[in-house]
């Protein structure tokens, strides 16, 4: 049962083979078993928990239920939930209460979706290996000595070992697709604005997406109903009609252009990732899609763009932790200057201390054109890049990530090497286009090991519907979205 | 573009971050490494490229002036590190 | 050598909507510390800014009033620095594009034969939100951090260094002070914070172009501290230079109590505000078609209903200006003479009786015990002859201590004035048989003694006779 996806579970629910409550009580019980090693979430509340299931229950003995009654799902711990313990990956924020719910919290309770608990992330998302949590690393399910991606790396793993249907991510330069990439399972970071950023704890505010991680692309078009939709208490959401995102996932794909970016097969892609990724653009051709070569040639100045803009976003987003209304407050401090340089030293990690380092760098005095204006100048020369990519192509298909889930500790000490992991994500994010990443076969480690590979989907804007036809195309034809690691029975 | 130590230590205080002068050390080295890599985009002609911060070509939602929120002092102040008498309490504000 | 000083003044306006700028809570004055502050105000993890459109309103209101540009495009922007009364760690305000423009206003300067007048030139106004407040002495070595008032909406209206002196920049401070309550976006309430000034002040040898170094004194808010303010750093900094010494940039407090300037502490450090735009906040479009709206509800702006007053009535140009020198004043004469009667008594009595008695009183013109009808009414039975103008000034007392209105009173104090020709002429007939040294001396060529006749005669009505009756009949008779 635990391999099911949220569809069957949805219809066992409804035909009342099965409570919420159980299904629920089951998904608690492999936490209990499997959590205390993978370490996927940082905060489970049982009692709320189920006191949602049974709240599904009786919507679904009313007939109140909708696709998502009474389904687990996990949410990435970056969302503030009311009652529940919001921490960020953060010690400053390690008692942190959430005082109101997140839109994206409200939409899954408001169908009837059951919250199972809050998942491990990298300490304010900012982090490709999840390393730089302050509750610890996560196992990556596939192989227990390696890193389960970032920064949605507790989503990613939870999922991957089935602790939970599906679960909530956030994806600022890849923070959804490059976890779903190394742990196998579906992830899509919708177009800027379409879903809410209110109650989700900003990094990047330009860049911060939330969308959907799970086993196929078919329950991703479950949970985009939910997720996206308009939110007058974001500026930034955009006002559009809901859309049905299941609505096209069974069309044909026979005359779909999929365009290769030269680009994102050049030097630095792993030769195992891009065997996988080829044979995974030859199934497609088999599918009926047409391979157009296409160039983003500033894909690698995606990188330099991102890591002016996301720092200065975030270091301003970060100044409000400053130990007076909420948070870390240093135990023993002088002045008030003292305790706000305490406080702030104590309550955040080193990467996140070196990025708001950075971002303060990049905007003081003199800077600011140099860096923050260039940097949006040269986030438009990349936007247009996919401008004129998309017409010649419908969607454009490449590698989530150069290589396929790296050892806890390989590239900890090296920030550098570690920003290249996204090489490939962020220009999406950069753009405010779509992007998903679907599991597409597996590389073998060294010492024998199956390492998911993800294969990156991007759309044009708004153009999810297709994207999630086109990897559910690909999903009807092969299995890699239903194999489960080793040892998580 | 160089970094020095002291240049560090100024930003942290920008910052309000407390760094000790091995940390600064540390700290350079590793961003002395990003800002390398932030230095490619000088490399890039720029010159009336209109900067992006939205996606869509999209301008500001107005809200109506109607109070829609109700005291909550309470519940929000539950996780405060210290108030008193309904105020949050910090060190001493010197004007 | 001779000194000039060189001021300009940046001044924030707490605009009067009933939400914060960025959210809906409350903005009402005095309420119980934070329990105005909803979860923006106190900048929650995960909270998001969306701009009010009144404030929005207010924006386009006064750039109007001072024949601005208004900004077809204007951006929000992050001025990032911590103190405890500003959650975020950040204010949100405008920087590069600001909704406001380059504008200008007229100001008045002195009174009588000194008087002059002067333009101002405003740099820009801009829209950003109010800190909150720190309470000092809630516990030793403590303060405490009040958030009511973070996010309330503030335009923060900048002009050029054009003042030179105290006393020109006292009066543009009033003038504004009078406009943005004139066109309803600020209560103008001073003690509560709603109208807080900073002044920039520099001094440079007379005659010099190049500006001196300015210190700016912070948040003075009544107009004898600004002009004191003012007057003690002139002095300071002419007496520093000429002392051999150099001015240091700096923003200083006003010690109402001492009189004197001092640097503050917290802003010694040079400030790095990292100004960038807002990314929760996108461009604030405004379109003709809004500002059309916007002018549709605009009253008549004060130098506008000034000329009119002029041609219209025919007022003199000192009058018009006194009568315009507030909304409220104008909006009382105005209903005053809506009712017809005459303007130039109704401008006498406004600016003359009802005035010093508001002031006698310690009255705002709204709280007039005695309403623009009422005294119109007083003032058509001047016009009509009932009343004598010293008559009327007794009625105008017992209006004013609430006796009744103005015909009750004349009634019951019998002060209806004698027209009747016949009366009349009983009593002057009465006067010049009793007073005949008198006549012979007027027939001798004294015109003195014809106003003697006429007080007689009055005196004989018991004031109750027209005068200019009097007048004519006394002629008549006396040939004259």
């Amino acid at each position: 049962m635990i391999n099911k996806s949220l569809k069957q579970l949805g219809a066992m629910l409804q035909a009342k083979e099965i409570s919420s409550v159980e299904l629920t009580q089951e998904y608690l019980n492999r936490i209990d078993r499997l959590n205390p090693e993978i370490n996927a979430f940082i905060t489970l509340d049982k009692d709320k928990t189920l006191a949602q299931a049974k709240n599904a229950d009786a919507m679904l003995a009313a007939g109140k239920a909708s696709a998502m009654t009474g389904l687990p799902i996990a949410q990435k711990d970056i969302f503030v939930a009311k009652g529940w313990r919001t921490t960020c990956g953060s010690k400053m924020l390690e008692t942190f209460i959430g005082p109101y719910d997140a839109d994206i919290i409200e939409r899954f309770d408001s169908v009837g979706a059951v919250n199972l608990g809050k998942t491990n992330m990298d300490e304010f998302a900012m982090g490709s290996s999840n390393e730089t949590s302050y509750f610890g690393k996560v196992q990556n399910p596939w192989d227990r000595s390696r890193v389960p991606g970032g920064s949605s790396g507790g989503s990613a793993a939870a999922v991957a070992a089935r602790l939970c249907a599906a679960a909530t991510g956030t994806d600022t330069g890849g923070s959804i697709r490059q976890p779903a990439s190394l742990c196998g399972l579906s992830g899509l970071k919708p177009t800027y604005g379409l879903a809410s950023r209110f109650g989700m704890i900003a990094f990047a505010s330009s860049l911060d997406q939330s969308g959907p991680m799970a086993k196929s692309c078919e329950d991703m078009a479950l949970m985009m109903n939910v997720i996206t939709g308009f939110d007058k208490r974001d500026s930034t959401s955009l006002n559009r009609e809901k859309e049905d995102y299941t609505r096209d996932l069974n069309k044909p794909l026979a005359g779909l252009k999929v365009g290769l970016p030269k680009e994102y097969f050049a030097e630095g892609l792993g030769a195992d990732v891009a065997t996988v990724v080829q044979e995974a653009i030859a199934e497609y051709k088999k599918l009926g899609a047409e391979i157009v070569d296409i160039s983003l040639p500033n894909t690698m100045l995606s990188i330099p763009v991102y890591y002016v803009l996301a720092p200065a976003e975030a270091s301003s987003n970060l100044s409000r932790f400053d130990g007076v209304r909420y948070g870390h407050r240093a135990k023993e401090y002088g002045d008030l200057m003292d305790m706000y340089c305490k406080s702030r030293a104590e309550g955040f990690g080193a990467e996140v201390k070196r990025r708001i380092l950075i971002g303060t760098y990049v905007l003081s005095a003199g800077y600011y054109d140099a860096y923050y204006l260039k940097a949006q100048q040269i986030r438009r020369l990349i936007a247009q890049d996919f401008e004129n990519a998309f017409k010649k192509c419908d969607i454009i298909m490449g590698p989530t990530a150069p290589s396929t889930a790296f050892k806890a500790g390989e590239k900890a000490d090296d920030p550098v090497s570690m920003y290249l992991q996204d090489i490939y994500t962020i220009a999406v994010n950069l753009a405010g286009l779509p992007g998903m990443s679907i599991p597409a076969g597996f590389a073998q480690s060294a010492d024998g090991k199956k390492l998911p590979v993800g294969l990156q989907i991007i759309g044009n804007y708004f153009d999810e519907a297709r994207m999630l036809n086109a990897g559910h195309a690909y999903q009807q034809v092969t299995d890699w979205h239903i194999q489960m690691p080793e040892g998580i029975e | 573009m160089s970094l020095n130590s002291a240049d560090i230590k100024r930003i942290a205080h920008l910052a309000r971050i407390e760094v000790s002068d091995a940390e600064a050390d540390a700290t350079l080295t590793k961003l002395t490494g990003i800002l390398g890599l932030i230095e490619q985009m000088q490399a890039v002609d720029t010159t009336g490229i209109v900067p992006m911060s939205h996606s869509q070509d999209v301008t500001q939602r107005l809200r109506d002036d109607v109070v829609t929120e109700t005291n909550q002092r309470e519940l929000f102040q539950s996780i405060a590190p210290a108030v008193e008498d309904g105020l949050y309490l910090v060190p001493k504000v010197i004007e | 050598m001779e000194w000039e000083v060189v001021i300009g003044l940046e001044t924030h306006t707490q605009l009067q909507t009933k939400t914060k700028i960025f959210s809906g809570a409350s903005t009402e004055f005095g309420s119980e510390p934070n329990t105005q502050a909803c979860v923006v105000s106190l900048a929650l993890p995960g909270v998001l800014p969306v701009l009010n459109r009144e404030a929005v309103k207010c924006a386009i209101k006064f750039g109007l009033a001072v024949n601005a540009e208004i900004a077809a495009r204007s951006v929000f922007a992050r001025k990032n620095y911590f103190y405890p009364d500003l959650p975020k760690g950040y204010q949100i305000s405008q920087y590069e594009l600001p909704v406001v423009g380059k504008g200008s206003m007229k100001i008045q300067v002195g009174t009588g034969d000194k008087a002059y007048e002067k333009v101002i030139n405003i740099t820009r106004a801009h829209l950003e939100e109010d800190a909150g407040k720190s309470v000092h002495g809630a516990q030793e070595g403590m303060s405490g951090i009040d958030l009511n008032r973070a996010g309330t909406p503030l335009l923060e209206i900048v002009t050029e260094p054009d003042m030179r002196s105290a006393a020109e920049a006292v009066a543009y401070a009033k003038k504004l002070h009078d406009l943005v309550q004139w066109i309803g976006i600020c209560d103008g309430n001073m003690q509560e914070g709603s109208f807080r000034c900073d002044v920039n002040v520099s001094v440079r040898p007379k005659g010099s172009d190049k500006l001196g170094t300015r210190r700016e004194i912070k948040n003075l808010n009544s107009f004898k501290f600004m002009q004191q303010a003012i007057e003690y750093e002139t002095q300071w900094q002419i007496e520093t230079l000429e002392d051999g010494g150099t001015i240091q940039q700096a923003t200083v407090l006003f010690n109402p109590d001492s009189g004197e300037t001092r640097a503050m502490r917290s802003k010694e450090e040079a400030n790095d505000y990292r100004y960038f735009p807002d990314p929760d906040l996108l461009p604030l479009a405004i379109s003709e078609n809004d500002i059309n709206t916007v002018k549709t509800e605009m009253p008549e702006l004060p130098e506008a209903m000034k000329a009119r007053f002029e041609a219209q009535y025919g007022l003199a140009h000192y009058d018009a200006n006194a009568l315009t020198s507030s909304r409220a004043t104008a909006d009382y004469f105005v209903a005053t003479v809506d009712t017809d009667c005459d303007a130039k008594l109704a401008a006498n009595w406004v600016m003359g009786s009802v005035s010093a008695k508001l002031n006698a009183d310690d009255k705002e013109i709204s709280e007039s015990p005695i309403s623009p009808s009422a005294l119109a009414s007083l003032i058509k039975r001047i016009q009509d002859g009932t009343i004598s103008n010293n008559a009327a000034k007794q009625v105008f007392e017992a209006m004013w201590a609430g006796e009744g209105d103005a015909d009750s009173i004349i009634e019951s104090k019998g002060l209806k004035q004698v027209s009747d020709t016949g009366a009349i002429e009983a009593i002057v007939d009465e006067v010049l048989a009793a007073n005949a040294a008198m006549v012979e001396e007027f027939k001798a060529g004294k015109e003195k003694a014809f106003n003697a006749l006429v007080g007689q005669a009055m005196k004989a009505s018991k004031g109750k006779a027209n005068p200019a009756q009097v007048n004519e009949i006394l002629k008549k008779k006396l040939g004259a």
